[in-house]
């Protein structure tokens, strides 16, 4: 009897610590942080160590002073620089993310169509850039784009141009270099719906007398549609607060959010201000992250 | 349909050219001996041997090294619990909520997980005075955060695809919940881990964004290092430097790819004898 009742009890402990141990993880350094810059996106700046007010004044004769305000809100909203960078990070984020998927699909759809081996050959080709440092292939395009780079000498010798472009650090380098880095991360999905499709559907719709065009709008097309939303999200929630990529191939002006937070916080060490930037950045993408675990959900059942 | 076939075709050749040529010319490059990249010198392997010269990057390598290797097994741990909790467990209340947090981090822009990291180290260190400072400890922290995530999600999917009847013919021949997991679960799923194991550890090196916030004023790691100088521009130290990590880097994908396959082949063919 007691022996089972020790079972039991190593049972509920085991079953306790697979559940506990990430799920305690995951509440101290995942959800607690975010309250934890929410509260502080309502204080003060301070030259102090940290650098910023306390929720509470206590020092007062009479009782606490709430010291929380919406300052920081209030300076997001009356400084042109913190909207300008919410909309041009939004308007680039969304632009890439179409170039991604027009360039994606086609990809995605051959790779599907080829028979096995070439098939993994095809996904490995696709998969291997997605382990390579992305710091790095970021920086290759500095290398292909710079005044001294491959593009600019080949046009030269070419003779199509004879002094330089300005194609490095400017917004056209920032669109490359997001295509280019999600690139794999929009394909990759894709290909999972389109290599479940069943192409008799769409000999099918063809004998019926459908024509391509058709067979793609009414066959392909809705059938695909989880790995389309799903890559899509993919891209489009990392793009929205990228940082390495403006900072690197974009202009002095290439005011993406994400770039703003980080100068914010590092060169101006206004903590409670990123803080803000980074609480209505996290509020833009409260929807489009919710899709994407939804499907997630999905998915798994 | 051939017509449409000749299109996804050529557009997927221009993808594979747009993803590997500028590594491939990066690559190049770093056999330059010339230092303008405009000129070809000749084929040199100077760059290379400056940087065995530069102790710097070689302490922020091993730096890097040592923490993706803790955090990568760290997470790994982590990871493929979090992956039992959602899959074998049945429900239990909070189990919502423990799915987002394994789904979020996954797509989280990253200035927003180092910010909020930071400042849970800064308000701990207020708090309770841990951790006493910000460098190798924090930053490992941080990445067996994010990539927890990842080694679960890959184990999870294992498991969903599994077949359970294994494991609960092993519970109803009176096998424990701990031991079945042990014995049965956890040899079904170790290509899983390992898969996860690997990416969270490449993710750890790779990572730039989460680290700077992580970091206190001492430690820098290798990407640390590297952004700190190619923001100032192209140099053939860091193409050298690059072409070192990528290589390695390559070569244990295909290393990795290759034992995978030959694992399923095995597996496949032991089930084809059964």
């Amino acid at each position: 009897m007691t022996m089972l009742a020790n079972a039991g009890k190593r049972d509920r402990l085991w079953r306790g610590v697979v559940i506990a141990a990430p799920y305690f993880w995951l509440l101290l350094f995942f959800l607690v942080p975010f309250a934890i810059v929410l509260k502080i996106s309502f204080a003060d700046p301070l030259v102090a160590q940290p650098p910023f007010s306390d929720f509470f004044d206590w020092s007062g004769a009479a009782g606490h002073r709430v010291l929380a305000n919406f300052d920081n809100y209030r300076f997001l909203l009356e400084d042109q620089l913190y909207l300008v960078s919410y909309l041009k990070s939004i308007k680039i984020a969304l632009a890439s993310t179409g170039l991604c998927l027009l360039l994606g699909f086609p990809m995605a759809y051959a790779i599907a169509l080829t028979p096995y081996p070439w098939r993994n050959l095809l996904l490995l080709l696709v998969i291997l850039p997605f382990w390579t440092s992305f710091l790095l292939r970021v920086y290759a395009w500095m290398v292909m784009l710079g005044k001294e780079g491959l593009i600019n000498h080949l046009l030269i010798s070419v003779g199509l141009i004879d002094k330089p472009l300005q194609m490095l650090y400017t917004d056209g380098a920032v669109y490359l270099g997001i295509v280019y880095s999600y690139l794999p991360f929009m394909i990759l999905p894709l290909y999972a719906t389109l290599e479940k499709l069943d192409l008799d559907l769409h000999e099918a719709a063809a004998d019926l007398g459908a024509r391509p065009r058709e067979v793609f709008r009414d066959v392909t097309l809705p059938l695909a549609m989880p790995g389309i939303i799903a890559g899509c999200l993919l891209v489009f929630i990392p793009a929205l607060g990228e940082y390495v990529i403006p900072a690197l191939l974009g202009g002095l002006d290439s005011l993406m959010i994400g770039r703003t937070l980080y100068d914010e916080f590092f060169v101006n060490r206004d903590w409670p201000l990123a803080s803000a930037v980074a609480v209505v950045l996290l509020l833009i993408l409260i929807l489009p992250i919710m899709l994407f675990q939804r499907l997630q959900q999905e998915t798994e059942v | 349909m051939r017509r449409t076939s000749t299109f996804l075709y050529s557009v997927l050749c221009f993808g594979y050219a747009f993803l590997y040529i500028p590594i491939l010319v990066l690559m190049a490059y770093s056999f330059n001996s010339a230092r303008l990249a405009t000129v070809w010198g000749g084929f040199s392997t100077r760059w290379y041997s400056a940087l065995l010269d530069n102790s710097q990057i070689l302490d922020a390598a091993l730096l890097s090294l040592e923490i993706a290797l803790v955090s990568a097994t760290a997470a790994t741990v982590l990871g493929t619990l979090a992956a039992l909790g959602l899959n074998r467990m049945g429900q239990y209340r909070g189990r919502t909520l423990f799915t987002g947090m394994i789904a979020a981090p996954l797509v989280m822009p990253e200035v927003i997980t180092g910010l909020s990291l930071l400042l849970l180290f800064v308000s701990l260190q207020e708090l309770i005075g841990w951790p006493s400072s910000r460098g190798a400890n924090t930053i490992t922290m941080a990445h067996i955060t994010f990539s927890m995530a990842y080694v679960a999600v890959i184990v999870q999917s294992r498991l969903a695809s599994m077949d359970e009847s294994l494991e609960e013919a092993a519970m109803d021949l009176g096998g424990r919940p701990f031991a079945v997991n042990m014995d049965i679960t956890l040899p079904l799923i170790m290509p899983a881990m390992a898969a996860g194991w690997l990416l969270a550890f490449t993710l750890s090196l790779d990572d730039l964004v989460i680290s700077s916030f992580a970091a206190g004023a001492g430690a820098s790691t290798l990407p640390m290092l590297i952004f700190s100088k190619v923001k100032l521009g192209v140099t053939p130290e860091m193409n050298a430097l690059a072409t070192i990590i990528i290589g390695i880097v390559t070569l244990g994908v295909i290393i990795a790819g290759w034992m995978m396959l030959r694992q399923q082949r095995l597996l496949a063919r032991g089930q084809v004898k059964a």
